[in-house]
């Protein structure tokens, strides 16, 4: 059992400015322990990185599985958005501050938006992605005129999927060979549809590595990888 | 890893210019397996421009030695410069474009105005 990261050092109010970890946020950190094993000694990655970090909790928690102290690679946190204006600076800050406060594990963050600044340098490179995406279904308007930041965080657009699309031909330019992407995913989000599409374009696997019901949410983490033996 | 991706900008636009730096160190633990596996997907040339602006010495061709003979020496070095290395305060430019992105408190900023992107 891994303990779930310490957020002691976040107070209410920076949680007025960063996603707050949920039940969403948990099932993700329990997918991943799941597959400790195979993180660890299969993937074994040099570069990790969390799309749309929030406080860091993921990238944390990621660190810990992989190993207590040892030189773990390098963690990326970056942001998800594509909208210049909803980028959030402070989550960058946050999540560089759970990870000192989490025995030291080191995570590099970069402000920057969903498209830009990693590629054409991380081509192929990146081992494990981990991302936590906007996935509410809401209207187009909303997604692109949402004022608050946390709102930013979950609001998804049309099927939940506007910002997921745009991010899945990022992932398949960054995951590297051997490296795995976990994505959660709500049933809203059509995730047998998103499976296919992996598949038919990418190439890419795909299983889903736990389900839950949060609510009335049927939240899923789905781990997709390289189909590289064909 | 980052280059400058303003509009317009697309050639002779890496590596980013380190200048007013401000680095810390921090130790951790030398993992020789991990460095051996990152040496792949690094550019080795420009690690080498980027680890001599901040006062880093790294052999301008990496060892010749196959990769599991590489000197410990030369390992250590690396390790210094990727793991420990850590650039709190700066600015770096676009060899290119000359377009300056901060970096602050060991956050590289990679966003421009709506007018460059």
């Amino acid at each position: 059992m891994i303990p779930t990261p310490n957020l002691d050092h976040i107070s209410s109010k920076d949680y007025e400015n960063v996603y707050e970890p949920a039940e969403d946020t948990f099932l993700l950190l329990d997918a991943l322990e799941k597959d400790a094993e195979l993180l660890r000694n299969e993937i074994a990655p040099c570069i990790s990185l969390e799309i749309g970090s929030g406080t860091g909790c993921v990238s944390t928690f990621l660190g810990k599985i992989l190993g207590d102290g040892k030189a773990r690679g390098f963690f990326l946190a970056r942001s998800l958005s594509f909208l210049q204006e909803h980028i959030n600076p402070y989550a960058s800050y946050i999540t560089i501050k759970t990870g000192y406060n989490n025995s030291q594990v080191q995570l590099e963050s970069i402000t920057t938006n969903l498209a830009n600044g990693l590629l054409p340098r991380l081509y192929h490179s990146v081992d494990i992605i981990c991302c936590n995406p906007p996935y509410v279904v809401t209207t187009s308007e909303e997604l692109y005129s949402s004022k608050s930041v946390i709102e930013r965080a979950w609001a998804g657009g049309i099927d939940g999927r506007e910002v997921i699309d745009k991010m899945l031909p990022l992932v398949d330019e960054l995951l590297s060979d051997k490296g795995v992407f976990y994505l959660l995913l709500i049933s809203e989000n059509k995730p047998n549809e998103i499976r296919e599409t992996m598949k038919n374009d990418y190439n890419l696997q795909s299983k889903v590595v736990l389900s839950r019901l949060a609510g009335r949410e049927k939240q899923s983490i789905l781990r997709f990888w390289r189909d590289i033996r064909q | 890893m980052l280059q400058c991706h303003a509009k317009n900008c697309n050639s002779n636009n890496y590596p980013l210019q380190l200048s007013k730096v401000e680095v810390v160190n921090q130790e951790t633990e030398f993992n020789p397996m991990f460095l051996r596996n990152m040496l792949p997907k690094l550019e080795w040339n420009a690690l080498v421009k980027t680890a001599f602006q901040i006062n880093v010495t790294l052999p301008n061709a990496l060892p010749e030695s196959s990769t599991d003979e590489l000197d410990e020496e030369f390992l250590k070095t690396l390790h210094r410069v990727l793991l420990e290395t850590h650039i709190q305060q700066g600015q770096m430019t676009c060899p290119n474009c000359n377009h300056v992105y901060h970096i602050k408190d060991g956050i590289p900023n990679m966003l421009l105005d709506e007018t460059e992107a």
